[in-house]
């Protein structure tokens, strides 16, 4: 397992999501933890709680993951996935008040370089506060 | 009030049934001043619901109200799955008395559930959400009394509603248009309304 922060990127759009991924991989490369979902449980646009809990899954480090989102539900329905993975893991993750795709790729810049959870949250969030 | 499997059964049917009949209008509501899937999204979720609806309605009101609000979490999609997932889960997790709910019981549950939402949508009274009309619906149960108690719940949330019309939304996509969002009902208010009066008309038969 990794020891860099995770990242997962929740947007209302399958597309969105793994665009701002692919970027991430490009950019930053492959060592950091890294997991998108994007669509509502019925394949529309919207997030899935489900899907989120997958991702936290599969971008799981023990330093932490950061949520990226776009708007609105995705962030209710990331609160609401963190409230479902094992409880040891909850205070690990937060969700990015960040534009999703920018905020990703600053994100994953910090976390490639060994950064605390909370330096990478700050890295994408201060992008908000320019 | 006793909730034997086949009146929680029926509760429970009558609200998916308000909800998906009306799910074009919330749509139509939503298209104005969100992004046009309020009712597309909780008919996922209700829909998900009468699904189950055999398997939920078998346990006791209280066990049953935390799985119907579980499987709007995961269905519906939308910040309308968790607000309402969780509204219907908390009224079921205080429901200390299921066996025999009282007036009091059902008050303080709702209570809980309305400081839950408030705390998930970081919301208010006044913000243009369904929190206007569940506020104002509970404070009029608090305050009512004997025979028509149920029709000025249902009165008070269908004013409340109608209220939501001239404000200015404080959360939510539509916040973003500001006073534009002004000169239309908030569709989680209609849609917490509809809710409502379906538990009141509900309620009428059997009480």
């Amino acid at each position: 397992m990794s020891k860099n922060v995770g990242i997962v990127i929740v947007s209302h759009s399958p597309d969105v999501a793994k665009g701002a991924a692919d970027m991430v991989r490009q950019m930053v490369g492959m060592n950091v933890p890294l997991a998108w979902c994007g669509g509502n449980p019925g394949g529309g646009l919207g997030t899935s709680v489900e899907a989120i809990v997958r991702s936290l899954d599969l971008a799981w480090s023990d330093a932490g993951v950061v949520i990226m989102v776009d708007m609105g539900g995705a962030e209710t329905n990331s609160e609401m996935a963190i409230e479902m993975v094992p409880e040891k893991r909850r205070p690990k993750i937060v969700v990015c008040n960040g534009p999703i795709v920018e905020g990703a790729v600053m994100a994953a810049t910090e976390s490639s370089s060994g950064a605390t959870l909370d330096r990478v949250r700050r890295a994408a969030e201060e992008l908000y506060a320019r | 009030m006793k909730f034997d499997p086949p009146t929680t059964r029926e509760l429970i049917r009558t609200i998916a049934a308000t909800v998906i009949d009306s799910a074009d209008e919330l749509t139509e509501l939503d298209r104005a001043i969100g992004d046009a899937d309020h009712g597309a999204n909780l008919e996922r979720g209700f829909k998900a619901v009468l699904a189950k609806i055999d398997g939920i309605s078998a346990q006791p009101i209280d066990a049953a109200l935390r799985e119907v609000g579980k499987t709007l979490i995961l269905s519906v999609g939308g910040a309308s799955g968790p607000l309402y997932g969780k509204l219907f889960a908390t009224i079921g997790q205080h429901l200390t008395e299921p066996e025999d709910l009282t007036k009091a019981h059902v008050v303080r549950a709702c209570e809980q559930a309305i400081g839950v939402i408030k705390t998930l949508g970081r919301s208010d009274v006044g913000h243009k959400t369904m929190l206007d009309v569940h506020v104002p619906a509970l404070d009029q149960l608090r305050a009512a009394n004997g025979a028509g108690s149920l029709r000025q719940v249902r009165e008070r949330a269908n004013e409340a509603a109608v209220e939501t019309i001239p404000m200015i939304a404080q959360r939510g996509r539509a916040s973003f248009l500001c006073e534009r969002s002004q000169g239309h009902m908030d569709p989680g208010a209609r849609s917490s309304q509809l809710i409502v009066s379906a538990i009141c008309d509900f309620l009428e038969t059997r009480l």
